[in-house]
């Protein structure tokens, strides 16, 4: 995955706080996913518009956390949600 | 059958069941389609025993109150409902995951986009065959299979996601490479394919639909090779044979752990076919709230946790990956809804089971229809 490809979303595919479970999760079609707080973060960032390179930079910065050591886990988590037709990178 | 959510439902042994993450919302039993399989049960409620609007929309906001986040409208065929459009709305007021599944038959373009509109987030459209032909016949229902395409056009034109579920059975399941080209040539991003489960219509097509060992095995091994190749283009969920398998599937999830059913005339139900438990007796939206339904009712807490199973599910490993299989099936089959799934090769009914599934594999049979009451 290029730093500077686009994630985005797919249309049907978004975020929500579930105010009884208190946590974040993502719905999807037939599927709702409960959210770590890092799964939470990146979706957070990755707003269609923002490269993975920014989203990196924006997560880097506002958790003050090494670039390099964070990348891994984005990547891998992005990934997950592009194979289960949730995302899409361009 | 409803598809359990992931992530969110891992019971634990320890259990202390959670509020619910799916309603089903079967908003009418009226459908133009008679498919010989049909899930609802085989008492079909007229309209005029529906709920109405207001009661409907009262049902979504107590669901999303208790923790529903995804509502399935189901039917019959919703689009038999003319007040859809409002239920859609109030879905997404309420902040709900608007799911709608149908048979495409009365949607038109005009009206998908306005379901769009106002919120609806997702279409699983129900696909009885890779041509006109097949899925006619299954269907019942001449000219149901153009129409279906045409709204699965529509749906991918509006950006909607679109799934198709495809129910199959000893008719329709050796054409399943079809089935995956087709979902990808509609650009679906989802395909179902449910063995048909046996329980109402369906039961009474056992000798018609029942899959043989063959098939489903060969259907098991399509499944997985389509996923391995298809991995970020179509994603498949499937629901196998469990005639002839070992070990029973995790029905529901777990009874009451996951999912409830609202039928049309408002009783709540913990799956599709709990009403042939005859001892259950299921409360209702108009007199009771759905919250204290889902935690208190006697139906919803019958087969909850572990304390209700005798052996040899009580001592087994398995039973926290598969809570003793089907509760309904074990009604149908075993006349106790205790009774160990006779699926499971645990089971003194197994063999039983897996004889008379061979018979009706063997067999062939006229189509049972459903038919709606005059």
């Amino acid at each position: 995955m290029d730093e500077d490809t686009t994630p985005r979303l797919l249309s049907g595919c978004r975020t929500k706080y579930d105010s009884v479970r208190g946590n974040w999760v993502l719905l999807a079609p037939e599927r709702a996913i409960k959210l770590d707080e890092i799964g939470a973060a990146i979706l957070a960032e990755t707003n269609g518009e923002r490269s993975l390179g920014g989203i990196l930079d924006a997560l880097a910065t506002k958790y003050n956390a090494p670039r390099e050591q964070i990348a891994g886990d984005v990547v891998a988590f992005l990934a997950s949600l592009r194979d289960r037709r949730m995302l899409e990178i361009s | 059958m409803m598809d359990a959510p992931d992530a969110l439902t891992q019971p634990s042994p320890s259990v202390t069941y959670g509020p619910p993450i799916a309603m089903l919302a079967e908003v009418t039993h009226r459908c133009p389609l008679s498919c010989p399989y049909c899930s609802n049960p085989l008492e079909l409620t007229g309209r005029a025993g529906e709920l109405d609007t207001a009661t409907w929309i009262d049902v979504f906001r107590q669901a999303a109150e208790l923790g529903v986040l995804q509502m399935h409208l189901s039917g019959g065929e919703p689009a038999s409902r003319r007040d859809l459009e409002e239920m859609v709305s109030a879905c997404r007021e309420y902040d709900l995951y608007s799911n709608l599944i149908t048979s495409g038959i009365g949607l038109t373009e005009k009206r998908l986009a306005e379901l769009k509109e106002r919120g609806l987030d997702h279409v699983q459209l129900s696909l009885q065959g890779v041509d006109a032909a097949m899925a006619d016949l299954i269907g019942g229902y001449r000219g149901g299979y153009a129409r279906k395409m045409d709204v699965a056009g529509w749906t991918t034109a509006l950006d909607l996601p679109l799934t198709l579920n495809a129910v199959v059975h000893e008719k329709n399941i050796d054409r399943l490479p079809e089935m995956i080209d087709l979902s990808v040539r509609m650009g679906a991003r989802r395909l179902e394919v449910a063995t048909v489960q046996f329980h109402g219509w369906a039961d009474r097509n056992r000798a018609a639909l029942m899959p043989t060992r063959e098939q489903a095995k060969l259907c098991g091994q399509r499944v997985a090779e389509a996923r391995e190749r298809l991995k970020g283009i179509l994603v498949i969920d499937y629901v196998p044979a469990d005639h002839h398998a070992d070990y029973p599937k995790p029905c529901m999830g777990g009874w009451g752990s996951t999912g409830l059913n609202v039928v049309p005339d408002g009783r709540v139900m913990p799956c599709h076919a709990a009403h042939t438990i005859p001892h259950l007796v299921f409360e209702n939206v108009k007199d009771t709230p759905l919250a204290d339904i889902w935690w208190k009712s006697d139906a919803f807490n019958a087969y909850r946790g572990f304390d209700w199973m005798p052996e040899p599910c009580r001592s087994c490993d398995r039973k926290a990956r598969d809570f003793g299989g089907c509760r309904c099936q074990a009604m149908a089959v075993a006349g106790d809804a205790a009774a160990t799934d006779p699926v499971c090769i645990k089971s003194p009914l197994h063999a039983q089971l897996q004889a008379m599934a061979q018979a009706d594999a063997e067999s062939d049979g006229e189509l049972t229809y459903r038919v709606m009451p005059k």
